[in-house]
């Protein structure tokens, strides 16, 4: 088995470089090491100049995503192992902005999150002393895995859509839209329509399916579109065929 | 790219190549169907001509069977039928992902969607070719 | 911009976790027309609250009642809690989770659409509340979606808090460096609210993200604000060898056995009952963390821990509770078995060890989160009201963060619109703030080249050895001065990076300044603190001294050598100081 492995991370520090350019390190080999484990090796034995996010280092707080090898993943629980002998190739997530090194800029996104309105919207809200709104487990499970997201952006990094058209609302941002349009708590598709149905919203998305297979919580954004798509054809038929019919 | 200022950040934007789909297979498959899909679109064409052509009359339908059946053409409707296949099959694959159906409180995997999905083509295949057949 | 400009704002919130969003929801729901800042140095949704995994404790159950609730965490903290807060802690918490479910939370349910509880350690009834076991991270992310709403709700993303502006007596905000590009500026407010969790980070071993460096306590502490019941270190039984991810306590509350190498459920033999094959609330498995987590070292002592390469570990066995119910209660256990140990825990018995969790000790504030220095409050894992007293329950915590988070947002309010608007002296003391950092970090590595992984790694070793589960007078002299000496190591030492942008080292070298001041206060508190209770256990002083010591520790920062302790009692209402029974 290899003692070191040749990690090279991709390296712009905007004071310095004017572009940005790939730096070699070499870590030693641990079978328990995940890629995070290595870029804190280098930070704190070799270089510690280098930067990037991780925060819970267990897969739950979306920091740490990365493009490893043109892949993105979430390298606090990618093992290092899986890319002997090396070298492994480091990079910030595609299609964002790099701000330093590993660090990409990150408010566009945040804008996006916001824009579908991610939030209970209801006609009349209930006080909390009267008690909770009942749910049942079948009516949890409907939106439950769209709840799931952890906004580590990988999906949108895999979309070539999100690269070729920097305002599309994106899969994460659509899939949580829909996390809340199947809540039974929730009366508010109509005003996310108004987003999701607009010319940077669902039909944007070719169904290159990517972000689906990148997504490390099994989310299913690209399934989350297509079902919108069904909603949004199905909303259009009616009101075409049924004017006068309830909006 | 203007210099760096300080306190202003400067972030780097990477250009994306047009052959941004070469690196990995799924978007080269991707890209695939994309483009295979102006074959379908040109199946569309010859559909409506075919029915303009009917709506002529009998000698407008011939001129046109026997345009047809030209080798060129016979090549062109060939490899139009491979794509159609290819979309049939990419396009039931993929529709689980837009359909949710349940049985009671479990909802029905994928694959029986998809199983589903290939059961009705063949059947409504079947029934026309007999229709076809018996005429 | 805040109300009266840029970087101005009435109520200013350091940390976006779930106290701290919480607090942005109350005040801006006390008075719409105040402005809310929310600085924190990650997306809010990084925040650490997004780890816990077990669940929330509240009554709601008809079987259940305020007082039992009151008294399980009143007797799991060794009667170091103040029963006030405790009281107004459980009568608040029902209403905050109902809250908290018309935000969206994902609650888990019963068949009838009501929410479900499950059993958890050191409760005598079910009253945890649960969305599977990612009970943290839908709580945190329910919380920051529903705090986008609010218009008056600015957030500083990424913007790390480097100090507190003090002036005319009252806290008035924070001086703030923003991570893209480097700038040190104040952020003025009426009031603050430090909401910036705890500081697992001291230790070596530990379920804390990266990001818990203890800020919050260090610059509380460093303005003169006392850190209360420091000493009290909470272990969670069960993390996994290496890495130190949390394996929840769900495990063992659904029926998960804890083995040691003789296949014996070893926590039998230290007074927590008899083994049953179901769980039985507040007995063996359910027993509180403190006592299990000292039952791991008494195993260790006799020899009956397996031994592995990252250090002696026991079994958390849930194979008897089957697939399904894995899969459905605590399938985030089995997710992160699979993918960090290779193991799957349908089939396979999962290595544990006890690994450093929460601290009960924090930012001294009453029960209405108020500091002893005006305008400045705090709230979460940063503050100790306390409810936690010297062990904190499970589920107790995330239930905390809404309760004393919104009465911290609501307290805050009241006080800005009290108040004036902020002095004129902040951009001058924001700049005095900025040259001390650019002279003390950037003043050329190449003289002083030491680095500051080196100082943390050691600081990581004292703290172990010296104020881990057990604790002597000997062990905690030698990492005192130990401490003291890395101070001094840090105060003389500078960084290699001196660009402006994203600096992280910059940021850790400044986490580590703070995490060694909190470090000392540790130390000092449980070197005073000569009895044993709860977390805190001294060798040389085995036993609870209710005579001398019910009383809350409180440390005050000395320049240059160890903090002041001083006392002051703890608040008794109706539950005297008894014994503690489990079993």
């Amino acid at each position: 088995m290899a003692e070191k492995v040749k990690i090279q991370v991709l390296r712009y520090i905007p004071e310095k470089d004017p572009d940005p350019f790939y730096q070699e390190y070499e870590v030693p080999f641990r079978k328990e090491w995940v890629i995070l484990d290595a870029l804190n090796y280098i930070k704190d034995e070799i270089d510690g100049s280098l930067s990037y996010r991780w925060s819970c280092r267990m897969g739950v707080c979306g920091s740490c995503g990365m493009m490893v090898n043109d892949i993105p993943v979430l390298t606090c629980e990618t093992f290092l192992e899986k890319y002997l002998p090396g070298p492994v190739r480091i990079a910030p997530l595609n299609y964002f902005a790099v701000i330093r090194d590993l660090v990409v800029e990150t408010d566009g996104f945040m804008e996006k999150v916001k824009r579908v309105k991610p939030w209970i919207i209801r006609e009349e809200e209930k006080p909390a002393a009267e008690g909770e709104y009942l749910q049942t487990p079948d009516q949890l499970s409907e939106y439950k895995q769209y709840s799931m997201c952890i906004n580590c952006m990988l999906c949108y990094a895999a979309c070539p859509v999100v690269g070729l058209e920097p305002k599309f609302i994106g899969p994460a941002a659509i899939a949580l839209a829909q996390r809340y349009n199947y809540d039974n708590r929730d009366e508010g598709q109509k005003m996310r329509d108004d987003v999701l149905l607009s010319d940077d919203g669902i039909y944007e998305c070719t169904l290159v399916g990517e972000c689906s297979v990148v997504c490390p919580k099994h989310v299913d954004p690209a399934g989350a579109i297509q079902r919108y798509k069904v909603t949004g054809a199905t909303e259009w038929w009616t009101s075409v065929l049924l004017p006068f019919g309830k909006k | 790219m203007p210099a760096y200022e300080r306190f202003r950040p400067k972030p780097y934007h990477s250009k994306i190549s047009i052959f941004w789909w070469i690196k990995r297979k799924p978007y080269v498959l991707f890209i695939i169907r994309e483009l295979t899909s102006i074959f379908v679109a040109i199946y569309a064409i010859i559909l409506i001509i075919q029915i303009h052509a009917m709506a002529q009359g009998p000698d407008t339908w011939d001129a046109l069977m026997i345009s047809f059946s030209m080798p060129g053409s016979i090549l062109l409707h060939v490899v139009i039928l491979i794509f159609l296949l290819f979309h049939t099959f990419t396009w039931f694959k993929l529709a689980p992902k837009a359909m949710v159906l349940k049985i009671g409180k479990k909802r029905i995997p994928g694959s029986l969607i998809i199983a589903g999905n290939f059961i009705m083509w063949i059947l409504l295949s079947a029934g026309i070719a007999w229709l076809v057949m018996s005429a | 911009m805040g109300r009266y400009g840029p970087n101005l704002h009435d109520v200013l919130i350091v940390g976006g976790g779930g106290a701290g969003l919480r607090a942005a929801i109350a005040v801006a729901e006390t008075d719409p027309n105040l402005s809310v800042a929310v600085v924190s140095k990650v997306y809010p949704m990084r925040s650490h609250t997004v780890s816990a995994e077990g669940g929330a404790a509240a009554v709601i159950k008809p079987d259940d009642s305020l007082d039992e609730h009151a008294y399980d965490t009143i007797s799991g903290g060794d009667w170091m809690c103040d029963q006030d807060a405790v009281e107004a802690f459980v009568k608040e918490a029902p209403e905050e989770m109902i809250q908290l479910e018309h935000w969206g939370c994902p609650w888990s349910r019963e068949e009838d659409g009501s929410i479900a509880v499950r059993p958890f350690g050191g409760m005598v009834k079910k009253r945890t509340w649960f969305a599977a076991d990612k009970t943290g991270f839908h709580m945190l992310h329910s919380m920051f979606q529903t705090t986008l709403k609010y218009d008056p709700i600015r957030r500083y993303d990424e913007y790390f808090v480097t100090s507190l502006l003090v002036d005319d007596g009252r806290c008035q905000g924070v001086v703030a460096l923003e991570l893209s590009t480097g700038k040190i500026e104040a952020i003025g407010a009426r009031s603050v609210i430090l909401c910036t969790g705890g500081c697992g980070n001291v230790f070596p071993f530990t379920t804390n993200a990266n990001i818990k460096t203890g800020d919050g306590m260090a610059m509380a502490y460093r303005t003169g604000v006392a850190l209360k019941d420091m000493e009290f270190v909470q272990y969670h039984p069960t993390g996994l060898p290496f890495t130190g991810i949390l394996i929840t306590e769900a495990a063992r509350a659904e029926g998960g056995y804890l083995l040691n190498k003789e296949n014996y459920r070893y926590l039998q033999d230290y007074d927590l009952g008899v083994p049953e094959e179901k769980p039985v609330l507040r007995s063996m498995e359910l027993g509180p963390r403190d006592r299990l987590s000292q039952a791991f070292v008494k195993e260790l002592e006799k020899g009956r821990t397996f031994e592995g390469p990252y250090g002696p570990f026991v079994h958390l066995d849930v194979r008897h509770l089957g697939k399904d119910v894995i899969e459905e209660k605590i399938p985030f256990v089995r997710e992160l078995c699979r993918k960090y140990e290779n193991i799957d825990p349908v089939h396979e018995m999962i290595p544990v060890r006890p690994v450093v969790h929460y601290m009960m000790g924090g930012i001294d504030t009453d029960i209405n989160s108020s500091t002893s220095l005006p305008g400045l409050f705090a709230a979460g894992e940063a503050a100790c009201v306390s409810i936690n007293g010297a062990n904190r329950l499970g589920s107790n915590s995330l239930t905390e963060l809404l309760v004393f988070g919104a009465r911290a947002g609501i307290s805050a309010a009241e006080f800005a619109s009290k108040q004036q608007k902020p002095s004129n002296k902040l951009e001058a003391l924001a700049n005095d703030e900025r040259k001390r950092i650019e002279k003390k970090y950037f003043s050329g590595y190449a003289k002083k080249s030491e680095r500051i992984s080196v100082i943390r790694k050691e600081m990581h070793q004292t703290m172990e050895r010296g104020a881990g589960i057990y604790r002597t007078e000997a062990s905690l002299k030698n990492s005192r001065s130990k401490i003291r000496e890395l101070q001094e190591r840090l105060d003389s030492c500078s960084i290699r990076d001196e660009t402006f942008t994203f600096n992280t080292e910059l940021i850790a070298a400044i986490e580590l300044s703070y995490m060694l001041d909190v470090a000392e206060s540790i130390i000092e508190s449980a070197l005073n603190r000569t009895e044993s209770r709860g977390s805190h256990q001294r060798e040389d002083h085995p036993e609870r001294d209710d005579q001398n010591f019910l009383v809350h520790s409180l440390a005050y920062r000395a320049e240059k050598e160890s903090p002041r302790v001083e006392y002051k009692p703890v608040t008794i209402t109706r539950w005297p100081p008894g014994e503690r029974k489990y079993g």
